[in-house]
């Protein structure tokens, strides 16, 4: 691999930021936004894949943006793992994009410049915060993301959602700034650097108390990863419209989360000294225990979006599981499950938004018979269930069997049976919802404020249906991704 | 030429009341000539002094320590600079603010006072002579009372009165304290007393000298909880004078203690004869809590921004009191930066008071709609005071942070991260307040005139400026520490 200085890394997250005061300047014609924002998507989309083709050739580009002190700065850099979480982010803002015009005019919103000016700035901070070459650059973006959704939390403006929007910001500003920034000062005042290094910053040295100590502070500074017992400002958050639910809070937020986690644990801490403190048997109880609380929560809700809010907590903690198991196997898989639950997660919340536009249900009681009115949308529920379950021939049987190899490399043969149960557990809670809405009877008739209307269907059903048959695609089509990220 | 920097404005103070018996105008465009001679004075000093490395002036022609010596060096520097361009804008700034809560009669007298206070606190910033401190102290003191008592509402009387009975006790205690030091060494230059107080370090005469000048210092300071005419002064003063002694007047009375503690003591003095730096640690962080804690619970704005400065002044003596180098620099820095954040959201607010009448935060609904620019710029600078990074709030507090890890104080880390999440409620409640609640108002736009905000833009650009390019804050600021320190 050879470093080069280059704007690239930079730029693609600017292109989102670009957009912004266009669509500002076309707010009041009808579909000018829309477009602008799916051209700099695709645009965005098209410069991270030159971003791959570089990084295939073996070039590693990085630069220096802003110098704030010598140590301190603002810099990007590419590498496998930015690609990839920039690639889904740029890929899924174009789908979500699509299907946000439906969702939003299906409701007859009227903020709807705002919606896509806030949830272009999180994609900024979103692709800027993959590219961040050190801990000071990831801190910056990850507190705008927080700062850039909060207008999408409280985007219906009722008194409900903004008590959720307050929730929101008081559990992530105030465990970044409380933990996540002590951290960094104090590895910054240790180390002299803030800047991921594969071989880690850590030197022999430091006192193994405080790496343990530092450690905890990283665990409980990135409350994104929703690992319990920071974890519930995630079902808070769903009173935002369905479309940022299933982008942000199902994509770009959480996994903002759990990808910060990723570079803090292999380029900050590396396995070695992990292994030295044991401080990832910290990481794996905590992540089993929300592995398993997560779904049996998810169990008993009634209400779609939390229901899936729930699961992602669960399936969040799979990612933090393999990257906290420290081999091979286990990081492939984790950064293979942060793919393959992106698209598998986005569809399950485009169905809900659907279902919700069409019929204004909400709770999961009320889907039954819902299939045979909505076929496309429940099939393609049906792929995202299946691909979470983990059935072999989706996506999801990918990253768990990858996840089980992990497990049994690192010998920690405990984590099977969690595994085991997630998976029925999983399957517990999806499974039903699948069943009633083919086979049950629908009961509602025309009359009544939950009949099925058409209206602005296409607009959202080909976006779910694409993300879901991706999840389907990716079984067969995994072998290229995975030597992405071996490479 | 150093003379011509306290000279100017005031022969401008003096000019302008007979100017303004012809025309009231007259009164504005003099004392706008004269803040910008005074500005370029101050930029051909700066040049001189970066050569040079000192530049001084002695009093007709008798050399110190007989005669009165103006100095200046790295330290004063950084003041000069921040002091004569705030002086600029808030001329600038007071044209059309000033109209309208001044009396007509009363204007010229406002400007002559205005001109006068900045002589006293350039005055300050120059002189090299303790004894004349104290006289420009008074010179400062005696203006700024009379500015508040200009202020619209009756309270501001009231404001004045209890400002001039506690600001009359500071400086008449640290008169006392100088006396003391007269007696003791039988001089007043103070590089003369730095050497001629070392041998007698432990004569109680000096402790009792040095007490009564810190206690004075620290009223003028308004250093919790010393602080009680400040929230009031700041509120009910006319809007352009809350912001010049919120940006200025306060930080020159930091830096008078920085003076007296490092240039007329010693550290050996402060740490280790007596244990002073080590209660003024408590005492600064029990002032940040206080500050953040009692801006929390004010309905208005100005007086949350007051409150705030007093928790922000807790920072500059908390980095004084940690009397290490990075500390210090933390400190000097955060003068420097805290006078731009503080004078810009003074400026805000003055100008929503001067638009919309409006004074309390619930008042404030919607008003982004109305007044985008000003509340664009407020967030800017709002986030500077929580020290969000590439903003310059950001630089201090890191400075500080690295100063009480190097240290060893570890408890200092979590109260300044506790203090920043209470500054970010407090703002981001105005924030929230202005752009996400609906106003009751149908107005389109009714932004301030040009002539205010200008000002308003100029400063919160230089929030930014100097957070991103921070040569010029770091370089000035180490030349300080040099200074103060090194020898």
């Amino acid at each position: 691999m050879e470093n080069y200085i280059s704007i690239l890394p930079a730029m693609v997250s600017f292109i989102a930021l670009i957009s912004v005061p266009f669509m500002i300047l076309f707010r009041d014609y009808n579909y000018v936004k829309e477009g602008i924002s799916l051209f700099s998507a695709l645009l965005m989309f098209t410069l991270v894949l030159l971003l791959g083709r570089e990084y295939l050739s073996e070039r590693i580009l990085y630069i220096d943006i802003i110098k704030i002190t010598p140590t301190i700065t603002i810099s990007f850099r590419t590498d496998n793992a930015s690609i990839i979480f920039a690639g889904i982010s740029s890929f899924l803002w174009f789908i979500t994009t699509f299907y946000s015009i439906g969702y939003l005019k299906g409701l007859n919103d009227k903020k709807e410049t705002s919606f896509y000016v806030f949830f272009a700035l999180t994609i900024f901070a979103t692709t800027a915060l993959a590219f961040s070459a050190n801990l000071i650059t990831t801190f910056v973006f990850y507190e705008l993301i927080t700062l850039f959704t909060y207008p999408l939390v409280i985007h219906k403006g009722t008194e409900d959602s903004k008590k959720a929007g307050r929730k929101y910001l008081a559990y992530l500003i105030g465990t970044s700034i409380m933990f996540f920034l002590t951290a960094i000062i104090l590895t910054h005042f240790i180390t002299g650097t803030t800047f991921f290094n594969s071989e880690g910053v850590f030197k022999k040295n430091v006192d193994n108390n405080i790496t343990l100590l530092l450690l905890l502070l990283f665990i409980f500074g990135v409350a994104k990863t929703a690992v319990m017992p920071v974890h519930s400002w995630l079902p808070n958050a769903m009173v935002a419209p369905t479309p940022v639910s299933a982008l942000l809070h199902a994509v770009a937020v959480v996994k903002a989360g759990v990808f910060v986690m990723y570079r803090i644990l292999n380029y900050i801490f590396t396995s070695q000294v992990l292994l030295a403190i044991k401080g990832h048997y910290i990481l794996i109880v905590l992540s089993s225990v929300t592995i398993i609380f997560g779904s049996l929560i998810a169990l008993r809700q009634n209400n779609l979006k939390l229901r899936l809010a729930y699961s992602t907590i669960s399936q969040l903690s799979y990612i933090i599981l393999g990257l906290s198991l420290l081999n091979e196997y286990a990081t492939k898989a984790a950064l293979s499950h942060l793919i393959i639950h992106a698209f598998s997660k986005i569809t399950l919340f485009f169905c809900a938004g659907a279902i919700y536009v069409k019929s204004h249900i909400t709770e999961i009681s009320d889907l039954e018979g819902i299939g045979k009115k909505m076929p496309i949308t429940m099939l393609a529920f049906t792929f995202g269930s299946l691909s979470m379950i983990g059935v072999p021939g989706f996506g999801g049987f990918i990253s768990k069997f990858l996840l089980m190899k992990g497990i049994a490399h690192s010998g920690n043969y405990f984590l099977f049976p969690i595994l085991g149960i997630s998976t029925l557990l999983n399957a517990f809670y999806f499974m039903p919802i699948v069943f009633s809405a083919f086979f049950k009877e629908y009961k509602f008739n025309s009359k009544d404020p939950h009949y099925v209307n058409k209206k602005y269907s296409l607009l959202m059903e080909i976006p779910l249906l694409i993300t879901g048959l991706v999840t389907l695609v990716l079984f067969f089509a995994f072998g290229g991704i995975l030597s992405f990220i071996g490479g | 030429m150093i003379l011509y920097i306290v000279i100017i404005p005031l022969f401008v103070s003096l000019l302008t009341p007979l100017f303004g018996m012809f025309n009231r105008k007259y009164a504005y465009f003099i004392s706008l000539l004269g803040a910008i001679i005074t500005f370029l004075f101050v930029i051909f000093t700066y040049k001189k002094v970066v050569t040079h490395g000192k530049e001084y002036y002695w009093f007709g022609g008798f050399e110190p320590p007989f005669g009165i010596e103006y100095v200046v060096d790295g330290l004063n520097l950084i003041l000069l600079l921040i002091i004569s361009f705030i002086y600029l804008l808030v001329i600038i700034y007071s044209k059309k603010s000033s109209e309208k809560e001044i009396e007509d009669k009363r204007l010229s007298l406002f400007y002559c006072l205005l001109n006068l206070f900045f002589t006293g606190i350039l005055g300050i910033v120059v002189t090299g002579d303790i004894f004349n401190l104290y006289v420009f102290v008074e010179i400062a003191s005696l203006s700024s009372y009379t500015l508040i008592a200009l202020g619209p509402k009756r309270q501001s009387l009231m404001a004045s009165y209890n400002y001039l009975i506690l600001g009359t006790i500071g400086a008449t205690f640290v008169l006392i304290g100088i006396g003391y030091i007269f007696m003791a060494t039988g001089s007043l230059n103070m590089a003369d007393i730095k050497s001629r107080l070392v041998p007698i370090y432990h004569s109680k005469m000096v402790r009792t000298a040095f007490t009564f000048i810190t206690l004075g210092l620290c009223l003028k300071l308004a250093l919790f909880p010393l602080h009680i005419w400040l929230p009031n002064a700041y509120a009910y003063a006319p809007s352009s004078v809350g912001a010049l002694l919120a940006a200025t007047g306060t930080k020159v009375s930091a830096y008078a203690l920085i003076r007296v503690l490092y240039s007329v003591f010693t550290i050996d003095f402060d740490t280790n004869v007596i244990p002073f730096n080590k209660v003024f640690v408590f005492i600064s962080l029990i002032a940040i809590l206080a500050g953040s804690f009692l801006a929390l619970a004010q309905k208005n704005l100005k007086k949350m921004l007051a409150y705030s400065s007093i928790g922000q002044i807790g920072y500059i003596t908390l980095g004084i009191a940690m009397s290490n180098e990075i500390s210090l620099q933390g400190s000097v820095l955060h003068i420097f930066n805290h006078s731009l954040m503080k004078c810009a959201l003074f400026f805000i607010a003055g100008g929503i008071f001067y638009k919309k009448g409006i004074e309390n935060i619930n008042d404030m609904k919607g008003i982004a709609k109305e007044m985008p620019f000003t509340m664009a710029f407020f967030v800017i600078a709002g986030l500077s005071l929580v020290g969000v990074p590439l903003t310059v709030g950001f630089l201090s507090k890191w400075y500080l942070l690295l100063g009480a890890i190097s240290q060893k104080y570890f408890f200092v880390i979590p109260v300044i991260l506790i203090s920043s999440l209470l500054s970010f409620i407090y703002i981001w409640r105005v924030i929230e307040t202005a752009y996400f609640k609906d106003s009751n108002s149908t107005k389109s736009s009714s932004e301030m005139p040009l002539g205010m905000i200008a000002p308003v833009a100029v400063v919160t650009i230089l929030c930014i400026y100097f957070g991103i390019f921070t040569e010029l804050p770091l370089l000035l600021t180490k030349e300080a520490i040099r200074i103060l320190i090194g020898n």
